[in-house]
């Protein structure tokens, strides 16, 4: 399976590559680590004109100390994630679900802010970022702006990432070494989450979050009530499924995700 | 870009995937197309010393990097240890997954120098072997980690 033909670029800077996109309009996309565009581009479900590759900025590739929040940049790979004492130290969260994405040579490639702006439900990081509620700082030609993890997933690989912006950097919370569990269930070794549920104590709260039970990742916000109310792991586990839209595909009917959300949003709040 | 410690220049069409510039520009035909949706492994190859998954990588990307694949492993008639340790350890019936599955596990064994069982079959959960080898590939893994960590 060979993509459809396109016009490849290559940006040394941010500002470069947004200037490349902003010259390229509508049919450019940015390529980061490419885990996630280039199947779909060799399926022929995305045709772009042009490629920004943005893998090379290096200066994108971090995760650092930025006193109350940790502050990571869009090009780290997973693989850095999942071996970045900081992160063990300060979110052992995000560690832990980086070294559940794909597998080893996906994870050599495939970017966290390749998978955020991708905006994929069935991925494993963002429903982690949203659980923490993490913010995003975009870039475009009038300049950076922040978005909150909540407002950033708009629908089934939809985000509010204008065209022409670009994802620089992901700021986390500080949330510990422990406190978190994140349940992943699929059949094949390396596979999608058919669903998946993060629950993490963050600020003396606790969150949780959904992989695959809708268009985007979700909070599973009737979960956090109960607990909140004082409910125990397995009544509030009850309620993973509340206003969540689960799809029907080969893996799963919605019936059979909903199941899977209680069982694994109770594992997850007993593991924590 | 440089494969196998020589230089390659090839002029390609940008939508050039890694592995078809491997076996078609550079004629290293070693490494294999599977299932050509990155979830076999079978045309994993070293990006810079890396495991990654040549058919779902642009030639473009690959540009000035180091490659190493299937052929570029032995030290001249020296065979690296991975490539011995599947040999002495039946770690293959097919065959066709043995490129991908051996540059895999250097890149594993890279990365994790005494690893145990389940880091051997967690690491290598992105490689498919069809007939089911995997009992003999894992002990072939695990027998190259001790040769390497003895020779060290």
């Amino acid at each position: 399976m060979i993509p459809a033909a396109f016009e490849y670029v290559r940006a040394g800077t941010a500002a470069e590559a947004i200037s490349l996109i902003g010259e390229h309009g509508e049919d450019a996309k940015f390529l980061a680590g490419g885990m996630s565009l280039l199947p779909l581009m060799k399926l022929r479900l995305a045709t772009p004109s042009v490629l920004v590759d943005v893998g090379r900025i290096r200066d994108l590739s971090y995760v650092r100390d930025a006193g109350d929040h940790l502050a990571i940049g869009a090009l780290t790979r997973h693989r850095d994630l999942e071996t970045s004492d900081l992160l063990a130290r300060e979110c052992g969260v995000l560690r832990a679900v980086a070294a559940q994405v794909g597998d080893n040579q996906v994870r050599h490639r495939g970017t966290i802010g390749g998978s955020v702006a991708h905006g994929d439900p069935a991925s494993d990081l963002p429903a982690a970022l949203l659980a923490l509620d993490a913010t995003f700082v975009v870039q475009g030609p009038g300049g950076p702006r922040s978005v909150a993890a909540n407002d950033f997933f708009e629908g089934f690989l939809e985000t509010a990432l204008a065209p022409d912006e670009l994802l620089t950097e992901i700021q986390v919370r500080k949330s510990g070494a422990s406190g978190f569990a994140y349940e992943k269930f699929n059949r094949r070794a390396q596979d999608w989450a058919i669903v998946g549920a993060v629950a993490a104590r963050v600020n003396g709260g606790t969150h949780v979050a959904l992989v695959n039970m809708g268009a985007t990742p979700l909070r599973a916000t009737a979960v956090e009530t109960a607990l909140t109310q004082g409910a125990s792991a397995a009544d509030a586990a009850r309620e993973a499924a509340v206003g969540t839209e689960p799809p029907a595909d080969l893996n799963a009917s919605p019936e059979y995700r909903t199941h899977l959300a209680q069982v694994l949003v109770r594992r997850a709040l007993e593991a924590i | 870009m440089t494969v196998n410690a020589g230089a390659q220049d090839h002029e390609v069409e940008s939508r050039t995937l890694l592995v078809q510039y491997l076996r078609e520009a550079c004629g290293l035909t070693g490494t294999k197309v599977g299932c050509d949706t990155s979830s076999c492994g079978a045309c994993t190859v070293l990006v810079d010393g890396e495991s990654v998954k040549s058919c779902t990588m642009l030639a473009a990307q690959a540009d000035g990097a180091s490659i190493t694949t299937i052929e570029g492993l032995a030290d001249g008639e020296r065979w690296h240890p991975v490539q011995t340790a599947f040999h002495e350890n039946h770690g293959l019936q097919c065959g066709y997954c043995t490129a991908g599955m051996v540059l895999a596990a250097v890149s594993l064994l890279d990365e994790i120098p005494n690893p145990s069982e389940r880091d051997v079959r967690l690491g290598l959960e992105g490689n498919l072997c069809r007939c089911t080898g995997y009992h003999n590939i894992v002990k072939s893994v695990l027998a190259a980690a001790e040769t390497m960590r003895a020779t060290k």
